[in-house]
Protein backbone atom coordinates (compact mmCIF):
# COMPACT_ATOMS: atom_id res chain seq x y z
CA UNK A 1 0.00 0.00 0.00
CA UNK A 2 2.68 2.54 1.17
CA UNK A 3 4.51 1.85 -2.20
CA UNK A 4 1.34 2.86 -4.60
CA UNK A 5 1.02 5.60 -2.11
CA UNK A 6 4.39 6.70 -2.28
CA UNK A 7 4.06 6.26 -6.56
CA UNK A 8 1.48 8.43 -6.68
CA UNK A 9 3.01 11.16 -3.99
CA UNK A 10 5.88 10.85 -6.71
CA UNK A 11 3.98 11.00 -9.80
CA UNK A 12 2.46 14.08 -8.84
CA UNK A 13 5.27 15.69 -7.94
CA UNK A 14 7.16 14.85 -11.50
CA UNK A 15 3.85 15.83 -12.91
CA UNK A 16 4.55 19.23 -11.45
CA UNK A 17 7.11 20.08 -13.61
CA UNK A 18 5.25 18.90 -16.70
CA UNK A 19 2.71 20.86 -15.78
CA UNK A 20 4.96 23.88 -15.27
CA UNK A 21 6.59 23.22 -18.58
CA UNK A 22 3.69 22.41 -20.48
CA UNK A 23 1.79 25.63 -19.56
CA UNK A 24 4.42 27.89 -22.49
CA UNK A 25 3.37 25.02 -25.10
CA UNK A 26 -0.03 25.56 -24.13
CA UNK A 27 -0.32 29.43 -23.83
CA UNK A 28 1.67 29.83 -27.08
CA UNK A 29 -0.90 26.96 -29.12
CA UNK A 30 -4.09 28.46 -26.80
CA UNK A 31 -3.17 32.27 -27.93
CA UNK A 32 -1.06 32.29 -31.39
CA UNK A 33 -2.35 28.91 -32.45
CA UNK A 34 1.24 28.36 -33.01
CA UNK A 35 2.65 24.86 -32.49
CA UNK A 36 6.01 25.10 -31.38
CA UNK A 37 8.48 22.79 -32.19
CA UNK A 38 11.35 24.60 -30.24
CA UNK A 39 9.73 24.84 -26.84
CA UNK A 40 12.23 21.92 -25.67
CA UNK A 41 14.81 24.21 -26.66
CA UNK A 42 13.69 26.88 -25.47
CA UNK A 43 13.49 25.27 -22.18
CA UNK A 44 17.08 23.98 -22.64
CA UNK A 45 18.25 27.46 -23.58
CA UNK A 46 16.94 28.95 -20.43
CA UNK A 47 18.58 26.49 -18.54
CA UNK A 48 22.20 27.21 -20.11
CA UNK A 49 21.23 31.07 -19.63
CA UNK A 50 20.66 30.37 -15.95
CA UNK A 51 23.77 28.77 -15.54
CA UNK A 52 25.77 31.81 -16.96
CA UNK A 53 23.60 34.13 -14.78
CA UNK A 54 24.21 32.07 -11.84
CA UNK A 55 28.09 31.72 -12.72
CA UNK A 56 28.66 35.14 -13.59
CA UNK A 57 26.96 36.18 -10.31
CA UNK A 58 27.86 33.42 -8.12
CA UNK A 59 24.13 33.72 -6.62
CA UNK A 60 21.92 30.26 -6.44
CA UNK A 61 20.45 29.63 -9.46
CA UNK A 62 17.26 29.54 -7.22
CA UNK A 63 17.08 33.01 -7.24
CA UNK A 64 18.43 33.54 -10.45
CA UNK A 65 15.21 32.83 -11.94
CA UNK A 66 13.73 36.25 -10.79
CA UNK A 67 16.31 37.38 -13.63
CA UNK A 68 15.73 34.60 -16.08
CA UNK A 69 12.19 35.76 -16.66
CA UNK A 70 12.29 39.55 -17.44
CA UNK A 71 15.08 37.68 -19.94
CA UNK A 72 12.26 35.64 -21.30
CA UNK A 73 9.68 37.92 -21.73
CA UNK A 74 11.65 40.48 -23.86
CA UNK A 75 12.83 37.48 -25.97
CA UNK A 76 9.09 35.64 -26.25
CA UNK A 77 8.10 39.71 -26.94
CA UNK A 78 11.04 40.12 -29.69
CA UNK A 79 10.33 36.83 -31.28
CA UNK A 80 6.88 37.26 -31.95
CA UNK A 81 7.34 41.10 -32.90
CA UNK A 82 10.13 40.38 -35.57
CA UNK A 83 9.26 37.05 -36.04
CA UNK A 84 6.24 35.05 -35.70
CA UNK A 85 3.86 37.84 -36.72
CA UNK A 86 5.14 38.12 -40.37
CA UNK A 87 4.30 34.57 -40.57
CA UNK A 88 0.50 35.15 -39.55
CA UNK A 89 -0.96 34.12 -42.86
CA UNK A 90 -3.75 31.78 -41.94
CA UNK A 91 -1.54 28.49 -42.31
CA UNK A 92 -0.46 26.21 -39.28
CA UNK A 93 2.38 25.29 -41.51
CA UNK A 94 4.04 28.51 -41.54
CA UNK A 95 4.85 28.84 -37.86
CA UNK A 96 5.45 24.91 -37.34
CA UNK A 97 8.34 25.37 -39.99
CA UNK A 98 9.87 28.24 -38.17
CA UNK A 99 10.03 27.37 -34.77
CA UNK A 100 11.47 23.50 -36.47
CA UNK A 101 14.26 26.03 -37.55
CA UNK A 102 14.52 27.76 -34.68
CA UNK A 103 15.46 24.59 -33.08
CA UNK A 104 18.23 23.72 -35.31
CA UNK A 105 19.31 26.79 -35.04
CA UNK A 106 19.51 27.00 -30.98
CA UNK A 107 20.84 23.45 -31.41
CA UNK A 108 24.28 24.86 -33.07
CA UNK A 109 24.62 27.78 -31.17
CA UNK A 110 24.49 26.16 -27.75
CA UNK A 111 26.65 23.10 -29.02
CA UNK A 112 28.80 26.01 -30.06
CA UNK A 113 28.78 28.30 -26.93
CA UNK A 114 29.22 25.53 -24.53
CA UNK A 115 29.84 21.98 -26.23
CA UNK A 116 28.02 18.89 -26.19
CA UNK A 117 29.03 17.94 -22.58
CA UNK A 118 26.18 17.76 -20.16
CA UNK A 119 25.98 20.70 -17.52
CA UNK A 120 24.14 20.90 -14.37
CA UNK A 121 23.01 23.70 -11.64
CA UNK A 122 24.20 23.47 -8.33
CA UNK A 123 21.20 24.82 -6.32
CA UNK A 124 23.42 23.44 -2.80
CA UNK A 125 22.23 20.98 -0.54
CA UNK A 126 18.89 22.09 -0.80
CA UNK A 127 18.55 19.50 -4.17
CA UNK A 128 18.93 16.21 -2.14
CA UNK A 129 17.07 16.75 1.24
CA UNK A 130 13.99 15.67 1.79
CA UNK A 131 11.08 15.45 3.80
CA UNK A 132 10.23 12.01 5.55
CA UNK A 133 6.54 11.20 6.54
CA UNK A 134 6.27 7.65 7.61
CA UNK A 135 8.21 5.36 4.94
CA UNK A 136 7.47 8.15 1.98
CA UNK A 137 10.49 10.70 1.41
CA UNK A 138 9.13 13.95 -0.42
CA UNK A 139 12.33 15.62 -1.92
CA UNK A 140 12.56 19.63 -0.86
CA UNK A 141 13.23 20.29 -5.15
CA UNK A 142 10.29 18.36 -6.66
CA UNK A 143 7.80 19.62 -4.21
CA UNK A 144 8.66 22.99 -4.50
CA UNK A 145 8.88 22.66 -8.11
CA UNK A 146 5.35 21.31 -7.71
CA UNK A 147 4.22 24.34 -5.76
CA UNK A 148 5.93 27.08 -8.03
CA UNK A 149 3.97 25.55 -10.69
CA UNK A 150 0.50 25.62 -8.78
CA UNK A 151 1.53 29.66 -7.84
CA UNK A 152 2.29 29.96 -11.80
CA UNK A 153 -0.88 28.43 -12.56
CA UNK A 154 -3.36 30.12 -10.24
CA UNK A 155 -1.64 33.32 -11.57
CA UNK A 156 -1.79 32.46 -15.52
CA UNK A 157 -5.80 31.69 -14.53
CA UNK A 158 -6.14 35.50 -12.55
CA UNK A 159 -4.72 37.05 -15.20
CA UNK A 160 -6.63 35.22 -17.88
CA UNK A 161 -10.11 35.35 -15.93
CA UNK A 162 -9.77 38.93 -14.12
CA UNK A 163 -7.77 41.38 -15.88
CA UNK A 164 -8.16 43.48 -19.15
CA UNK A 165 -5.84 41.99 -20.68
CA UNK A 166 -6.89 38.68 -19.77
CA UNK A 167 -10.06 39.87 -21.35
CA UNK A 168 -8.84 41.04 -24.33
CA UNK A 169 -6.88 37.79 -25.01
CA UNK A 170 -9.94 35.75 -24.62
CA UNK A 171 -11.21 37.94 -27.26
CA UNK A 172 -8.14 37.52 -29.74
CA UNK A 173 -8.24 34.13 -29.45
CA UNK A 174 -12.73 34.43 -30.10
CA UNK A 175 -12.09 36.07 -33.01
CA UNK A 176 -8.74 38.17 -33.45
CA UNK A 177 -10.66 40.34 -36.45
CA UNK A 178 -13.13 41.42 -34.31
CA UNK A 179 -10.94 42.32 -31.86
CA UNK A 180 -9.02 44.53 -33.94
CA UNK A 181 -12.54 46.04 -34.88
CA UNK A 182 -12.60 47.03 -31.07
CA UNK A 183 -9.46 49.15 -31.32
CA UNK A 184 -6.86 46.60 -30.16
CA UNK A 185 -3.82 45.97 -31.89
CA UNK A 186 -3.73 42.46 -32.39
CA UNK A 187 -0.36 41.51 -33.12
CA UNK A 188 0.63 43.35 -29.72
CA UNK A 189 -1.77 41.25 -27.49
CA UNK A 190 0.10 38.54 -29.75
CA UNK A 191 3.57 39.54 -28.58
CA UNK A 192 2.35 40.17 -24.72
CA UNK A 193 1.12 36.41 -25.29
CA UNK A 194 4.32 34.87 -26.41
CA UNK A 195 6.42 37.14 -23.65
CA UNK A 196 3.90 35.59 -20.81
CA UNK A 197 4.72 32.05 -22.69
CA UNK A 198 8.16 32.30 -22.71
CA UNK A 199 8.46 33.68 -19.39
CA UNK A 200 7.30 30.47 -18.08
CA UNK A 201 9.72 28.65 -19.83
CA UNK A 202 12.62 30.63 -17.97
CA UNK A 203 10.81 29.45 -14.57
CA UNK A 204 10.52 25.40 -16.01
CA UNK A 205 14.03 25.69 -17.67
CA UNK A 206 16.05 27.09 -14.96
CA UNK A 207 14.01 24.24 -12.50
CA UNK A 208 14.60 21.98 -15.32
CA UNK A 209 18.38 22.93 -15.07
CA UNK A 210 18.71 22.45 -11.33
CA UNK A 211 16.51 18.87 -11.43
CA UNK A 212 18.74 17.34 -13.65
CA UNK A 213 21.56 17.61 -15.99
CA UNK A 214 21.10 19.04 -19.81
CA UNK A 215 22.92 19.51 -23.25
CA UNK A 216 22.34 21.50 -26.06
CA UNK A 217 20.41 18.39 -28.02
CA UNK A 218 18.40 17.74 -24.84
CA UNK A 219 14.91 19.89 -26.16
CA UNK A 220 13.71 16.85 -27.86
CA UNK A 221 12.49 14.73 -24.97
CA UNK A 222 11.20 18.15 -22.97
CA UNK A 223 9.18 18.95 -25.89
CA UNK A 224 7.99 15.16 -26.47
CA UNK A 225 6.71 15.30 -22.72
CA UNK A 226 5.29 18.67 -22.91
CA UNK A 227 3.34 18.08 -26.17
CA UNK A 228 1.80 14.72 -24.42
CA UNK A 229 0.78 16.86 -21.41
CA UNK A 230 -0.79 19.79 -23.25
CA UNK A 231 -2.67 16.75 -25.86
CA UNK A 232 -3.70 14.69 -22.68
CA UNK A 233 -5.09 17.74 -21.09
CA UNK A 234 -6.33 19.32 -24.15
CA UNK A 235 -5.21 21.42 -26.34
CA UNK A 236 -5.55 25.70 -25.00
CA UNK A 237 -7.08 24.62 -21.77
CA UNK A 238 -5.42 25.79 -18.69
CA UNK A 239 -6.27 23.64 -16.06
CA UNK A 240 -6.29 20.47 -18.37
CA UNK A 241 -2.44 21.25 -18.95
CA UNK A 242 -2.25 20.47 -15.32
CA UNK A 243 -3.97 17.53 -15.26
CA UNK A 244 -2.06 16.37 -18.48
CA UNK A 245 1.25 17.03 -16.32
CA UNK A 246 -0.10 14.87 -13.30
CA UNK A 247 -1.13 12.24 -15.70
CA UNK A 248 2.14 12.23 -17.42
CA UNK A 249 4.09 12.31 -13.82
CA UNK A 250 2.33 9.45 -12.58
CA UNK A 251 1.72 6.88 -15.69
CA UNK A 252 6.49 7.70 -16.06
CA UNK A 253 6.64 7.33 -11.69
CA UNK A 254 4.56 3.58 -12.15
CA UNK A 255 6.49 2.98 -15.46
CA UNK A 256 10.11 3.38 -13.29
CA UNK A 257 8.20 1.12 -10.26
CA UNK A 258 8.21 -1.95 -13.18
CA UNK A 259 11.53 -1.23 -14.85
CA UNK A 260 14.29 1.06 -14.90
CA UNK A 261 13.63 1.63 -18.40
CA UNK A 262 9.93 1.68 -18.85
CA UNK A 263 9.20 5.09 -17.13
CA UNK A 264 9.32 7.50 -20.25
CA UNK A 265 7.99 4.25 -21.99
CA UNK A 266 4.58 4.12 -19.84
CA UNK A 267 4.03 7.71 -20.50
CA UNK A 268 4.24 7.52 -23.92
CA UNK A 269 1.53 4.45 -24.17
CA UNK A 270 -0.55 6.41 -21.59
CA UNK A 271 -0.51 9.73 -24.66
CA UNK A 272 -1.05 6.92 -27.21
CA UNK A 273 -4.12 5.92 -25.45
CA UNK A 274 -5.54 9.25 -24.99
CA UNK A 275 -5.13 10.21 -28.20
CA UNK A 276 -6.71 6.84 -29.33
CA UNK A 277 -9.92 7.46 -26.90
CA UNK A 278 -10.08 11.28 -26.61
CA UNK A 279 -8.24 12.92 -28.50
CA UNK A 280 -9.56 15.91 -27.72
CA UNK A 281 -7.81 15.47 -24.17
CA UNK A 282 -9.27 15.56 -20.52
CA UNK A 283 -10.32 19.40 -20.49
CA UNK A 284 -10.48 20.72 -23.81
CA UNK A 285 -13.42 23.02 -24.99
CA UNK A 286 -13.55 21.24 -28.47
CA UNK A 287 -11.35 22.20 -31.27
CA UNK A 288 -13.15 24.76 -33.31
CA UNK A 289 -10.77 24.52 -35.98
CA UNK A 290 -11.85 20.67 -36.86
CA UNK B 1 -23.13 70.27 -43.02
CA UNK B 2 -19.42 69.16 -43.10
CA UNK B 3 -18.27 65.53 -44.61
CA UNK B 4 -17.37 62.91 -42.54
CA UNK B 5 -17.04 59.92 -44.81
CA UNK B 6 -16.13 60.33 -48.87
CA UNK B 7 -14.92 57.56 -51.07
CA UNK B 8 -13.61 58.29 -54.96
CA UNK B 9 -13.14 55.64 -57.19
CA UNK B 10 -12.18 52.62 -55.11
CA UNK B 11 -11.43 49.40 -56.87
CA UNK B 12 -11.07 46.57 -54.85
CA UNK B 13 -10.98 42.71 -54.04
CA UNK B 14 -10.34 39.35 -52.58
CA UNK B 15 -6.99 38.57 -54.14
CA UNK B 16 -7.18 38.01 -57.99
CA UNK B 17 -10.84 38.48 -57.54
CA UNK B 18 -11.58 42.44 -58.10
CA UNK B 19 -15.44 42.86 -55.84
CA UNK B 20 -15.46 46.78 -56.50
CA UNK B 21 -15.63 48.84 -59.36
CA UNK B 22 -15.17 52.47 -59.47
CA UNK B 23 -17.14 52.69 -56.51
CA UNK B 24 -17.96 56.38 -55.25
CA UNK B 25 -19.93 57.89 -51.76
CA UNK B 26 -20.44 60.78 -49.51
CA UNK B 27 -21.63 60.82 -46.13
CA UNK B 28 -22.24 63.99 -44.15
CA UNK B 29 -22.36 64.30 -40.52
CA UNK B 30 -25.02 62.96 -38.51
CA UNK B 31 -26.79 61.24 -41.68
CA UNK B 32 -27.38 58.02 -42.57
CA UNK B 33 -26.93 55.96 -45.86
CA UNK B 34 -28.67 52.89 -46.42
CA UNK B 35 -26.66 50.35 -48.66
CA UNK B 36 -29.07 48.28 -50.53
CA UNK B 37 -28.57 45.02 -53.07
CA UNK B 38 -28.73 41.63 -53.49
CA UNK B 39 -26.56 38.93 -52.30
CA UNK B 40 -23.12 39.65 -53.62
CA UNK B 41 -23.47 43.30 -54.64
CA UNK B 42 -20.58 43.92 -52.46
CA UNK B 43 -22.37 46.09 -50.07
CA UNK B 44 -20.16 44.23 -46.79
CA UNK B 45 -16.62 44.40 -48.89
CA UNK B 46 -17.39 48.16 -48.68
CA UNK B 47 -18.23 48.20 -44.69
CA UNK B 48 -15.00 45.85 -44.80
CA UNK B 49 -12.64 48.56 -46.75
CA UNK B 50 -14.16 50.73 -44.51
CA UNK B 51 -13.06 49.18 -41.47
CA UNK B 52 -9.58 48.23 -42.75
CA UNK B 53 -10.31 44.78 -42.71
CA UNK B 54 -9.68 44.59 -46.46
CA UNK B 55 -6.47 47.25 -48.30
CA UNK B 56 -8.09 48.77 -51.56
CA UNK B 57 -6.25 47.99 -54.71
CA UNK B 58 -6.98 52.08 -55.45
CA UNK B 59 -9.05 54.59 -54.86
CA UNK B 60 -9.80 57.12 -51.92
CA UNK B 61 -11.36 56.72 -48.34
CA UNK B 62 -11.30 60.01 -46.74
CA UNK B 63 -12.58 60.23 -43.14
CA UNK B 64 -12.71 64.05 -41.45
CA UNK B 65 -10.79 64.98 -43.92
CA UNK B 66 -7.84 62.17 -43.61
CA UNK B 67 -7.03 59.63 -46.17
CA UNK B 68 -7.74 56.56 -44.00
CA UNK B 69 -7.32 53.70 -47.39
CA UNK B 70 -4.21 51.26 -45.50
CA UNK B 71 -5.05 51.87 -42.35
CA UNK B 72 -4.94 49.04 -39.81
CA UNK B 73 -8.06 48.26 -38.18
CA UNK B 74 -7.55 48.66 -34.69
CA UNK B 75 -6.45 52.41 -35.69
CA UNK B 76 -9.34 53.15 -37.58
CA UNK B 77 -11.21 51.74 -35.12
CA UNK B 78 -9.57 54.16 -32.68
CA UNK B 79 -10.14 57.48 -34.81
CA UNK B 80 -14.85 56.83 -34.58
CA UNK B 81 -15.61 54.11 -36.74
CA UNK B 82 -17.36 50.88 -35.35
CA UNK B 83 -19.03 48.43 -36.86
CA UNK B 84 -22.32 46.25 -36.26
CA UNK B 85 -20.74 42.94 -38.10
CA UNK B 86 -22.83 40.59 -40.06
CA UNK B 87 -23.81 37.54 -37.98
CA UNK B 88 -23.09 39.56 -34.68
CA UNK B 89 -19.76 38.22 -33.69
CA UNK B 90 -20.01 38.28 -30.39
CA UNK B 91 -17.03 36.87 -28.22
CA UNK B 92 -18.22 33.41 -27.04
CA UNK B 93 -15.89 32.80 -24.36
CA UNK B 94 -16.61 36.68 -22.85
CA UNK B 95 -20.01 37.27 -20.78
CA UNK B 96 -22.65 39.81 -22.05
CA UNK B 97 -21.01 42.52 -19.93
CA UNK B 98 -17.17 41.50 -20.73
CA UNK B 99 -18.31 41.94 -24.75
CA UNK B 100 -19.71 44.98 -24.10
CA UNK B 101 -16.74 46.69 -22.03
CA UNK B 102 -14.41 45.25 -24.99
CA UNK B 103 -16.31 48.03 -27.23
CA UNK B 104 -14.86 50.86 -25.16
CA UNK B 105 -11.37 49.63 -25.72
CA UNK B 106 -10.83 52.35 -28.44
CA UNK B 107 -10.63 54.81 -25.36
CA UNK B 108 -12.56 57.18 -26.85
CA UNK B 109 -14.52 59.36 -24.89
CA UNK B 110 -18.12 60.31 -25.29
CA UNK B 111 -21.69 59.99 -24.32
CA UNK B 112 -21.84 55.85 -24.46
CA UNK B 113 -21.14 53.86 -21.04
CA UNK B 114 -22.16 50.92 -19.34
CA UNK B 115 -25.11 52.55 -17.69
CA UNK B 116 -26.43 54.18 -20.85
CA UNK B 117 -26.11 51.02 -23.04
CA UNK B 118 -28.16 48.90 -20.27
CA UNK B 119 -30.67 52.26 -20.49
CA UNK B 120 -30.71 51.88 -24.04
CA UNK B 121 -31.36 47.89 -23.58
CA UNK B 122 -32.61 47.14 -20.23
CA UNK B 123 -33.07 43.48 -20.83
CA UNK B 124 -29.02 43.16 -21.35
CA UNK B 125 -28.29 44.78 -17.76
CA UNK B 126 -30.70 41.23 -16.56
CA UNK B 127 -28.49 38.95 -18.14
CA UNK B 128 -25.18 40.90 -17.92
CA UNK B 129 -23.22 38.05 -16.09
CA UNK B 130 -24.67 35.55 -18.66
CA UNK B 131 -22.11 33.87 -21.39
CA UNK B 132 -23.07 36.31 -24.87
CA UNK B 133 -24.14 32.94 -26.78
CA UNK B 134 -26.42 31.83 -24.50
CA UNK B 135 -29.14 34.91 -25.32
CA UNK B 136 -31.25 34.96 -27.69
CA UNK B 137 -30.90 36.41 -31.59
CA UNK B 138 -32.33 39.57 -30.73
CA UNK B 139 -30.70 39.80 -27.26
CA UNK B 140 -27.44 39.16 -29.10
CA UNK B 141 -28.33 41.46 -31.98
CA UNK B 142 -28.71 44.44 -28.75
CA UNK B 143 -25.24 43.26 -27.67
CA UNK B 144 -23.67 43.84 -31.02
CA UNK B 145 -25.22 47.03 -31.34
CA UNK B 146 -24.30 48.32 -27.63
CA UNK B 147 -20.48 47.17 -28.20
CA UNK B 148 -20.27 48.80 -31.11
CA UNK B 149 -21.68 51.93 -29.06
CA UNK B 150 -19.38 51.55 -26.26
CA UNK B 151 -16.29 52.95 -28.45
CA UNK B 152 -18.64 55.91 -28.91
CA UNK B 153 -18.08 56.32 -32.61
CA UNK B 154 -19.14 59.16 -35.35
CA UNK B 155 -19.70 56.45 -37.88
CA UNK B 156 -21.49 53.62 -37.03
CA UNK B 157 -21.37 50.86 -39.74
CA UNK B 158 -24.15 48.49 -39.00
CA UNK B 159 -24.55 45.40 -41.25
CA UNK B 160 -27.27 43.06 -42.12
CA UNK B 161 -29.04 43.85 -38.76
CA UNK B 162 -32.46 42.18 -39.69
CA UNK B 163 -30.57 38.74 -40.51
CA UNK B 164 -32.32 35.78 -38.79
CA UNK B 165 -34.42 38.17 -36.37
CA UNK B 166 -37.80 38.47 -36.15
CA UNK B 167 -39.48 41.35 -37.88
CA UNK B 168 -41.16 42.68 -34.34
CA UNK B 169 -37.57 42.54 -32.82
CA UNK B 170 -36.25 44.15 -36.00
CA UNK B 171 -38.67 47.39 -35.80
CA UNK B 172 -37.28 46.97 -32.22
CA UNK B 173 -33.74 47.55 -33.06
CA UNK B 174 -34.47 49.90 -35.79
CA UNK B 175 -36.02 52.74 -33.06
CA UNK B 176 -33.33 52.62 -31.21
CA UNK B 177 -31.10 53.19 -33.91
CA UNK B 178 -33.20 56.67 -34.16
CA UNK B 179 -31.74 57.27 -30.02
CA UNK B 180 -28.55 57.06 -31.54
CA UNK B 181 -29.03 58.56 -34.63
CA UNK B 182 -30.40 62.03 -32.94
CA UNK B 183 -27.32 61.83 -30.86
CA UNK B 184 -25.18 62.90 -33.87
CA UNK B 185 -23.51 59.35 -34.71
CA UNK B 186 -23.46 58.92 -38.61
CA UNK B 187 -25.14 56.17 -40.23
CA UNK B 188 -24.26 53.13 -43.23
CA UNK B 189 -26.74 50.50 -43.03
CA UNK B 190 -26.67 47.90 -45.09
CA UNK B 191 -29.97 45.63 -45.11
CA UNK B 192 -31.41 43.14 -48.06
CA UNK B 193 -34.82 44.58 -46.76
CA UNK B 194 -35.39 47.69 -48.65
CA UNK B 195 -38.07 48.85 -47.58
CA UNK B 196 -36.86 48.92 -43.44
CA UNK B 197 -33.28 51.03 -44.76
CA UNK B 198 -34.82 53.45 -46.95
CA UNK B 199 -37.55 53.97 -43.77
CA UNK B 200 -34.68 54.82 -41.97
CA UNK B 201 -32.45 56.46 -43.94
CA UNK B 202 -31.41 60.07 -45.43
CA UNK B 203 -30.39 58.39 -48.63
CA UNK B 204 -29.73 55.31 -50.22
CA UNK B 205 -27.13 53.86 -52.84
CA UNK B 206 -27.91 50.60 -54.63
CA UNK B 207 -25.41 48.19 -55.50
CA UNK B 208 -25.36 45.74 -57.90
CA UNK B 209 -22.34 43.05 -58.82
CA UNK B 210 -19.48 45.57 -57.48
CA UNK B 211 -21.01 48.91 -58.72
CA UNK B 212 -23.12 51.21 -57.59
CA UNK B 213 -25.90 51.37 -59.76
CA UNK B 214 -28.77 53.85 -58.18
CA UNK B 215 -28.54 56.63 -55.28
CA UNK B 216 -31.25 59.07 -54.06
CA UNK B 217 -33.14 60.33 -51.12
CA UNK B 218 -35.36 58.55 -48.76
CA UNK B 219 -37.78 60.99 -50.73
CA UNK B 220 -37.27 60.46 -53.91
CA UNK B 221 -37.27 56.76 -53.79
CA UNK B 222 -39.12 54.85 -56.82
CA UNK B 223 -40.02 50.78 -55.79
CA UNK B 224 -40.17 50.64 -59.90
CA UNK B 225 -36.86 52.06 -60.16
CA UNK B 226 -35.21 50.96 -57.29
CA UNK B 227 -36.34 46.77 -58.36
CA UNK B 228 -35.04 47.58 -61.30
CA UNK B 229 -31.59 48.60 -60.03
CA UNK B 230 -31.51 45.88 -57.43
CA UNK B 231 -31.89 42.98 -59.62
CA UNK B 232 -30.43 44.50 -63.25
CA UNK B 233 -32.13 43.57 -66.33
Amino acid sequence: MTVWIDTLIQGILLGGFFALSGLGLSLSFGIMRIVNIAHGDFLVTAAYLCLVVSGLSGINPLITIVIIIPITFLSGYALQKIILNRANDGSDLTPLLITFGISIILHNVLQELFSADSKSLDAGSFETVSLTIGNIHIGWLPLTILIVAFIVYIGIYRIMATTRFGRIVRATVDDQEITGLMGIDTNKIYCLGMGLSMSIVGIAGSLYGIKSSFFPMAGGNQLLFAFETVIIGGMGSIWGTMFGGMALGIAQIIGYRIGAGWGAFAGHLVFFIFLFLKPSGLLSKGDQHA
Amino acid sequence: MTMLLEIKDLNAGYGPITALFGINLKLNEGDTLALIGANGAGKTTLLRIVTGLIVPNDGVIQYKGKDIGGFASHRIASMGISMVPEGRRLFPSLTVEENLIMGACTNRKGEWTLEKVYKLFPILKDFRKRMANMLSGGQQQMVAVGRALMANPLLLLCDELSLGLAPVIVKDIYKTLETVTKSGVSLIIVEQDINQAIASSDNFLCMREGEIVLSGTKESADRAEIAQAYFGN
